[in-house]
């Protein structure tokens, strides 16, 4: 018995993404494997680390834990999508850089997608809340520190360049 | 790990999604957030042959706040069973009416799994450390189960049976839960707490406990719940505690007293993560702290309507 085969349509950084998708693909493998969009990392695949995190209608989320065909008619965002539209490192991409958050840079996407959605919605965020919303994201390097500097950097770039 | 093969339906309402489950059985499984769901399939704990999404279902999306300032009943705060916890957090009428649940909310895994994990998911779970199970059997909050041939209620005390085992049956589909709102009178304040012990915040709680108070202008207590999470098969409400806290201040002697009283009530058990010892000490530390917080709480309460 061959596995049944489901349609899915799903905006991707965009695009309109479709294809057949056995039903226990799951969204990281669809956009990974399906899609090679390969930014978006496989980390633990039970929704433990965190290295997966997309943005699901704009929400941050763990692509490890739905299946590609709960995205259909959704919105996602992948690390990919937070590019510039030159493909160049946006802002929040480049204060990781600056303050050396990345080390092994498995972790990264994840935290990325974390603390863009922490910044679309609290554009001064604190310390604490700095560390809230990465609280759902694991880095086995421990790098915590230069990555909680990263997320206070491109706060404060944002707000000057929004002054 | 990736799951077995299985089949996908998305109903279109809930009379279709329980018509699924009434044709499938045990071998279907219904699927919202999938936080707790799809981990269990990726490790092959669960394998359903037919996973039934009910996650985009309207009719299990509802929080309807009780009507007006009802004197002596206070009503219920009617939650469906597949809103998500991130909208629950953020509802301002559900965190004036339910504060309890508010805090709890906090404690409930990360901003990523709480915008997929939905109230009812994490209930019918059944996992002893689960936060919002807590609560509800705090409140003593009733569950609305459906099936083909109609609806049920049962109570979220008697849901709960044994770890990751409930009452409901593999046709039924938890539709909504019923919270108690306790909005006191023009003398009476209410206030809770919820607190826990993880290895890290999110983690599931090796302990929590959680409680409400509502105090007369004497400060004299009228009303107390409280119960205790990760110590018990199930996540236990503890009425007979807090009844013996009506009557008196929730003073340290009362508050003491109601720690051993709870202590002596559970039979947690040990595992790699915390022995038996260390849960049962851990439990009498948070009743104390939270019992304290609900009473400082109703008290500040009291002060700003004053």
């Amino acid at each position: 018995m061959s596995e049944a085969l489901y349609p899915v349509s799903v905006d991707v950084n965009g695009e309109r993404r479709e294809a057949l998708v056995p039903a226990r693909l799951s969204l990281v493998d669809f956009l990974r494997d399906t899609l090679r969009l390969t930014g978006t990392h496989a980390g633990c695949e039970h929704g433990i680390c965190g290295a997966c995190s997309v943005l699901l209608d704009g929400e941050p989320v763990r692509s490890c834990l739905m299946y590609a065909v709960q995205a259909d008619g959704r919105s996602v965002t992948t690390i990919e999508g937070l590019a510039q539209p030159d493909g160049t490192p946006g802002a929040l991409q480049d204060a990781f850089c600056e303050t050396h958050a990345t080390q092994c840079g498995y972790c990264t996407p994840g935290m990325i997608i974390a603390a863009h959605a922490l910044l679309e919605a609290n554009q001064a965020p604190d310390e604490q809340e700095i560390r809230e919303a990465i609280g759902g994201n694991l880095c086995r390097c421990t790098g915590y520190q230069q990555i909680v500097d990263a997320i206070k950097l491109a706060a404060a770039k944002r707000a000057k360049g929004a002054s | 790990m990736k799951a077995v093969p299985f089949e996908y339906a998305r109903p279109a309402t809930l009379a279709e999604a329980c018509a699924l489950l009434a044709a499938h059985g045990a071998d279907a499984k219904l699927i919202a957030g999938g936080q707790s769901l799809v981990p269990m399939m990726a490790m092959r704990l669960a394998r359903p042959a037919w996973l039934v999404d009910i996650s985009r279902l309207e009719e299990l999306q509802h929080l309807t706040a009780p009507a007006g300032q009802a004197a002596g009943g206070d009503g219920h705060f009617v939650v469906g069973a597949a809103v998500r916890q991130c909208v629950m957090e953020r509802d301002p009428r559900g965190r004036a009416d339910l504060p309890l649940l508010a805090r709890a909310l906090r404690w409930v895994g990360h901003v990523q799994t709480r915008n997929r994990g939905t109230i009812g998911g994490s209930i019918v779970h059944g996992d002893t450390s689960a936060e919002i199970a807590l609560v509800a059997c705090v409140l003593d909050a009733v569950l609305e189960l459906r099936d083909t041939s109609g609806a049920t209620e049962v109570p979220a005390r008697e849901f709960f049976l044994a770890p990751m085992i409930t009452s409901i049956a593999p046709e039924q589909c938890l539709a909504e839960i019923r919270f108690p709102v306790w909005r006191g009178g023009d003398h009476a304040m209410r206030g809770c707490a919820f607190e826990e012990v993880s290895v890290r915040h999110g983690d599931f709680a090796l302990v929590s406990a959680c409680a409400q108070v509502e105090l007369g202008a004497d400060g004299r207590c009228l009303r107390a719940e409280l119960g205790i999470g990760g110590a018990a098969p199930v996540p236990l409400a503890l009425p007979e505690v807090g009844a013996q806290l009506v009557g008196a201040k929730i003073d340290e002697q009362a508050i003491v007293a109601a720690a051993d009283a709870a202590t002596g009530l559970i039979d947690p058990e040990g595992d790699l993560h915390a022995s038996a010892e260390y849960r049962r000490h851990l439990a009498r530390v948070l009743v104390k702290r939270v019992l304290r917080a609900a009473n400082a709480d109703a008290m500040r309460n009291s002060g700003e309507t004053a």
